[in-house]
């Protein structure tokens, strides 16, 4: 192995590792926030791209159809669990949420989609679709069951994850695509080449993760969110609405994931079931940051991507091994360190 | 009275009883795998048999469809259910090796012939025990491995890297591939791995480079097997790339794009139906198979997969009508009757090939059933 192929290598893992500090600052947010281990965030990276990639295609992409099915499911649950306390305001509230904008985003795709405007409108189309599934899912799934244990909270998020997966093959075919990549700009530095893709996703990591600072730092709902995950109890005792914070964080985690599906979709083949295993890597990082931690989550996630890339040049046989052994010391560590397992409240 | 009405019911329902047993019609039973990781083969499969007749040589028979999503144990419970529940007289499937080396077993103990639609030639090889029951309709790794070793000879290859899945088609093909290669001399330098949802194979593709083989072999199916020969035109590959029969999709044309142009593989005769010369006998069943199938799923869409289930229609078309002459359906003997006519199949043309079965041989497939294929502008075309 010479220095250009290390170089190459690197390149290949930073810019993989920066796809799953995306899906891993995800994980990290929504388990913070309402304790679900977010098993179906690959979902929301595999229904991203492909809705891109069908858009570039020209065509309507199926998973407005989840759209509107969710939207509706979303209305009859809402209505149910606010059937006291609804008024004229949270009824239009939530109408806008689960009816209107479903609604709106599946008109806007049916008219615009045969058009063919070019990738940044389809992939702000292939956002606005997957973005609102974060939430609805959240309102139809996750909220009736807020206040059950972490380990209902993770079977619940495993159905969510197969629904999805096997609603995916029905969407999108078996068989896999691409997009076409934002700019077909190729950057020679020494050795490496750097398709301008891999600059996007890169620029994107650091931007959302800037975002993500300002939000949690500066902002109301991201301060209201940062105690809502410190002590739920305690939140909810000095006026902060848990449910809206879980929504938030369900809303971040659609859009986290559907961007990062549309970031990678120029660069790689995804398939229906392609979110699961990037999910899972993005899990691996977030396991090492103890699932609290977004900047260990994130340099981790970096590592991840590292030690793929490396894995499959020396023994790409047990590339998967490698990387999902990774976890095994961490997880040691994470439980010497803390001493005896802590009870589930 | 009473007692003659009674009477008159019993009789009728006794008439009724005949009639029912005379019109019993043939069950087939089959299990694919629609959904998981095999949906590619499974879906074209399953609308092949949406496209059947419900008789097969004037005799009336009933397909009942299974998914078994990719799952060996799904597969196998499958089986079961077709066996005991619907009360199948053959057993079609399932569409992957795994899945399909697990049925074995079953079909032995059950006594009930299977058709199975996977291609590893363990899966048939030798015949005997229970072995005896299974029949297959794809061709064997080993018969595409001899095409590619023979084709690479003659265009002067001597050293090969492989690019292979991680599973037990990458298996098959790699264990293939070394007997063909060695068998013409041909050095395989490196042997690269990879997953059919990973979204990166640069680490692979750089080692196989680093090898500087003549041709690199790809082993893989459908769209995933894209990704390395893109990964390798995109690191400024030049030499010639063979891929496997399992890459014979449009989607693959599809997403490939000018990346896959002159890329070389060996195909059942069915991908390239129309370029086949008039005197091959497999052009008309083949081409007759292909306008079915675009006529009901659009131009284009036919899959080879698909017509491994097209090819276990034509094995039943014939071997049905012979063990209707010693059985009748429904009975454990017409199970041994059919394995015993699916045996001896003679001559029988099919999309794929020509088949002649024997006691030794349950796949009956000849170099017949493979011709070589490259990629010219968008579309397979037949090599010489």
């Amino acid at each position: 192995m010479d220095a250009d192929i290390f170089l190459i290598l690197l390149q290949d893992g930073v810019v993989n590792g920066a796809i799953y500090a995306l899906l891993a600052l995800s994980l990290v947010l929504v388990f913070a926030v309402t304790r679900v281990i977010f098993i179906p965030q690959g979902e929301f990276v595999a229904f991203g791209a492909l809705s891109y990639a069908t858009l570039d295609l020209g065509r309507t992409p199926r998973s407005i159809w989840l759209l509107l099915a969710l939207g509706a499911a979303a209305t009859v649950c809402g209505l149910w669990t606010q059937r006291r306390t609804l008024n004229r305001t949270a009824l239009a509230m939530l109408l806008s949420e689960t009816a209107v904008f479903p609604l709106a985003v599946a008109g806007l795709v049916l008219w615009l989609a045969p058009l063919k405007l070019g990738v940044a409108v389809e992939a702000i189309l292939a956002l606005a679709i997957v973005t609102p599934m974060g939430l609805l899912i959240y309102r139809v799934a996750f909220q009736p069951l807020a206040e059950a244990s972490v380990l209902v909270l993770l079977i619940a998020a495993v159905g969510v994850h197969l629904a999805l997966v096997g609603l995916g093959l029905v969407f999108f075919g078996p068989e896999g695509s691409r997009a076409t990549a934002f700019s077909s700009a190729n950057f020679t530095l020494g050795p490496l080449s750097v398709p301008g893709q891999a600059l996007w996703i890169l620029g994107f990591t650091a931007l959302l993760i800037v975002g993500l600072y300002l939000f949690f730092g500066f902002t109301l709902h991201g301060k209201a969110l940062r105690a809502t995950a410190v002590n739920r109890l305690g939140a909810r005792l000095v006026g902060i609405p848990t449910a809206d914070a879980g929504r938030i964080a369900f809303g971040l985690a659609g859009f986290i994931g559907a961007l990062s599906g549309v970031l990678i979709a120029p660069l790689t083949t995804v398939y229906y079931d392609s979110g699961f295993l990037i999910g899972l890597k993005g899990f691996v990082a977030a396991i090492v940051g103890g699932l609290v931690s977004y900047p260990i989550a994130a340099t981790a996630a970096i590592a991840v991507g590292c030690v793929e890339s490396f894995a499959s040049f020396w023994a790409s046989a047990f590339k998967e091994v490698i990387v999902f052994s990774v976890i095994v010391p961490v997880l040691l560590w994470l439980s010497l360190r803390s001493g005896a397992p802590a009870e589930e409240e | 009275m009473i007692r003659i009405r009674a009477f008159a019911v019993i009789a009728a329902l006794l008439t009724f009883a005949a009639t029912a047993l005379a019109a019993e019609p043939v069950r087939i039973g089959v299990t694919i795998a629609q959904t998981g990781p095999a949906a590619s083969l499974g879906i074209p499969q399953r609308n092949t048999i949406a496209l059947f007749p419900d008789t097969i040589a004037g005799e009336k028979v009933e397909w009942i469809v299974l998914d078994d999503g990719s799952d060996a144990t799904k597969a196998v419970a499958n089986m079961r259910k077709l066996i005991d529940e619907s009360k199948v007289d053959v057993i079609v499937g399932s569409s992957i090796t795994p899945a399909s080396l697990a049925m074995i077993d079953v079909a032995a103990e059950q006594k009930i012939p299977m058709i199975t639609l996977a291609a590893s030639a363990k899966l048939i090889e030798p015949v005997e025990g229970s072995r005896k029951w299974v029949f297959k309709a794809p061709q064997s790794d080993s018969l595409m491995a001899d095409a590619i070793a023979d084709y690479m000879a003659k265009a002067g290859v001597k050293s090969v890297a492989f690019i292979g899945f991680n599973d037990a088609y990458g298996d098959g093909w790699l264990t293939e591939a070394t007997r063909a290669l060695g068998a013409k001399e041909i050095k395989l330098v490196d042997t690269e791995r990879y997953a059919r949802t990973d979204t990166s194979v640069t680490g692979q593709v750089l080692k196989a480079m680093a090898a500087k083989p003549d041709a690199i072999l790809i082993a893989a199916s459908g769209t995933p097997a894209a990704l390395p020969q893109k990964t390798l035109k995109e690191r400024g590959y030049t030499g010639t790339i063979y891929q496997t029969h399992g890459v014979a999709n449009a989607d693959f044309l599809r997403v490939g794009g000018k990346d896959v142009e002159g890329t070389i593989l060996p195909a059942g005769p069915v991908l390239v139906a129309a370029q086949l010369p008039e005197s091959n006998p497999i052009k008309k069943v083949a081409l007759d198979y292909v306008q079915r199938y675009e006529a009901k799923y659009g131009a284009g869409s036919m899959a080879t997969f698909g017509a491994h289930a097209q090819d276990a229609e034509l094995m039943l078309a014939a071997a049905i009508p012979v063990a209707l002459k010693t059985a009748q359906p429904g009975t454990p003997e017409f199970r041994v009757a059919l394995r015993n006519a699916l045996e001896g199949i003679h001559d029988v043309v099919l999309t794929h090939g020509i088949s002649n079965m024997s006691p030794t041989d349950h796949s009956g497939l000849d170099t017949r059933a493979r011709v070589m294929v490259t990629i010219k502008d968008g579309s397979w075309v037949l090599l010489p």
